[in-house]
């Protein structure tokens, strides 16, 4: 699949290119909700990267190129077993197993669980805007669509979360009530 | 948006998920608001900005968990590897 023609990269276009593996398999596993094939994505990414590097302009967003590559190959060659992603409803999840200790365990499983239930574009626009730190536009342009279209499924996706999230907070178990009482008394407004 | 290339640097990153002023503290009576489930609010609803805040820090938590993991090595080898092909 490697295209063999002329390939001496730049070593600075190469650290960018491994500077930006770590949020590519964050950005992969959101997709896949596995971490095995998120890896195979994100290999499989950095070849169809690597053997196309001249249509990379240096100086330009390096990390929104390769998103867009991920996103590609995922919409095309992963897009029939999405269907287990929709339905997967807590594997996402499932595929981190530590905890940052700056949340509590349980908020932070519900939190994962709500996500998990997002539709998959929505979680895709949420991710890449809140947790990627890409710009609206940057979002709009991985995700090949308009820029308003990636602010309503923002929006969409927050409003959704905040619903998850209210209604499991009325369940008593969990170690911070007080935050939880903040969440739910925020999400009526 | 530019170079977002050190995983420090991405790891204290805000994002656009927080534009609003920073969070203010909310009083403990808060809890009595604990049980609004039976009067959802509507989807246009502006969220909270505690809610925003929550949502955002949880969703970095979740990435950055994973972002923290470095570049597993096989895949370092692969760019390696694929960049230095031509001058072998």
């Amino acid at each position: 699949m490697v295209d063999q023609s002329a390939m001496k990269l730049d070593p600075a276009i190469r650290d960018q290119v491994l500077a930006t593996v770590p949020s590519l398999r964050a950005f992969a596993i959101s997709l896949c909700g596995n971490i095995d094939r998120a890896d195979d994505l994100v290999q499989e990414t950095l070849l169809r990267a690597l053997a196309h590097i001249d249509s990379f302009e240096p100086g330009t967003n390096m990390p929104a190129w390769l998103f867009t590559i991920l996103r590609n190959l995922f919409r095309s060659e992963y897009r029939k077993r999405r269907r287990e992603v929709e339905d997967a409803d807590g594997r996402y999840a499932e595929t981190l197993k530590s905890h940052p200790e700056q949340t509590g365990r349980v908020e932070f499983e519900e939190f994962r669980a709500a996500l998990a239930k997002l539709p998959a574009d929505q979680r895709e626009a949420l991710i890449l805007v809140g947790a990627s730190g890409f710009s609206y536009d940057d979002a709009a342009a991985i995700c090949g669509c308009a820029v308003g279209t990636i602010k309503s499924r923002v929006n969409r996706a927050r409003t959704r979360l905040a619903d998850l999230l209210a209604i499991d907070s009325v369940d008593d178990f969990g170690p911070d009530r007080a935050t939880r009482a903040v969440l739910a008394g925020g999400g009526r407004n | 948006m530019g170079e977002r290339g050190k995983d420090d640097t991405m790891k204290h990153r805000k994002t656009n998920l927080e534009p609003l002023e920073p969070v203010a503290e909310k009083p403990e009576n808060q809890e009595s608001m604990a049980r609004p489930a039976a009067t959802p609010h509507k989807p246009e609803a502006r969220l909270g900005r505690e809610v925003q805040a929550r949502i955002g820090q949880q969703l970095r938590a979740l990435y950055n968990d994973v972002v923290n993991q470095g570049v597993p090595p096989h895949l370092a080898d692969l760019v390696r590897r694929l960049s230095d092909q031509d001058q072998d």
